[in-house]
């Protein structure tokens, strides 16, 4: 069944906000190998302005991903998760996110296509403090993958 | 900075996967079981997307020398990382070329990442601002 086009243009309302906490930046950085001090040691962090640690350029899905939940396990979109691989991310930062930061998501779904034979879904997550400054914009396409 | 950017090599093992999937939430059946990966048609466990996006960001947070350099960041995931249930895993490497320096100070990237000399990234970019 293919994805629902009228989801198209379609946003939700603002998502619970996620509590980035410190140790969750560390575990985050220690799980893909970044060392730089400024993702463990808030004193690093602090010494180049922020004030806590600093997560690294791809932590933001940790909270994108548990927020797109909103749209992809909406029934009425049809989205078959087990035939879901990713297509494309792409993160465009007004400032790096750092421990303690409060965020809330908005989404909204820019596009849904299909090609031979697959859907495509195009979402954007708007990532702001719970005050409203703008964080980080992430934009994620899925891809189902036809049935076979 | 020089135009072609050092090609880190980063190895990735199980043990890897298991951690990401804690760290990020992601517990996809298909990064960590080889049961339930082949059952969907794949050759086994692979690596997750974000985790070979993750090292191609570390990639470039060495590159900037600062882990707040990052403006923009995007890539395509056009083939899988199979990880092996071995020691050893499995290697991506990733490669940069600095394709412009605007007058703003923003510093555009071109990344390749591969493994097993397969393109596991395209259309691969990150702007940088340097400090």
């Amino acid at each position: 069944m293919p994805l629902d086009p009228s989801f198209v243009g379609r946003s939700w309302p603002p998502t619970e906000p996620y509590l980035v906490g410190r140790e969750k930046i560390r575990e985050f950085a220690r799980a893909i190998g970044a060392t730089n001090p400024e993702h463990h040691d808030p004193e690093a962090a602090r010494a180049i302005g922020y004030a806590d640690v600093v997560a690294p350029p791809t932590f933001p899905v940790v909270v994108t991903m548990a927020a797109g939940n909103q749209i992809v396990s909406d029934p009425a979109l049809g989205m078959d998760y087990s035939r879901v691989v990713h297509g494309d991310e792409r993160f465009a930062y007004a400032r790096p996110v750092v421990a303690g930061d409060s965020l809330v998501c908005v989404n909204r779904v820019e596009e849904i296509t299909q090609r031979g034979g697959h859907d495509f879904i195009t979402t954007r997550t708007d990532v702001t403090t719970e005050a409203g400054e703008p964080v980080v914009t992430v934009w994620s396409k899925l891809v189902q993958r036809g049935e076979s | 900075m020089s135009d072609e950017l050092e090609t880190q090599t980063y190895r990735v093992t199980r043990a890897d996967l298991i951690r990401y999937c804690g760290a990020s939430g992601d517990f996809n059946v298909i990064h960590w079981s080889d049961r339930l990966a082949t059952k969907v048609g794949l050759p086994g466990v692979i690596a997750h997307g974000m985790y070979t996006m993750a090292l191609a960001g570390r990639a470039v947070t060495t590159w900037a020398g600062a882990p707040d350099a990052v403006v923009e960041f995007g890539v395509r995931f056009s083939r899988p990382v199979p990880v092996p249930d071995t020691d050893e895993g499995t290697e991506v490497q990733v490669s940069g070329v600095v394709k412009e320096v605007t007058e703003d100070g923003l510093t555009k990237i071109a990344l390749t990442a591969t493994c097993n000399g397969e393109k596991v990234l395209s259309m691969a970019t990150a702007t940088i601002r340097k400090r």
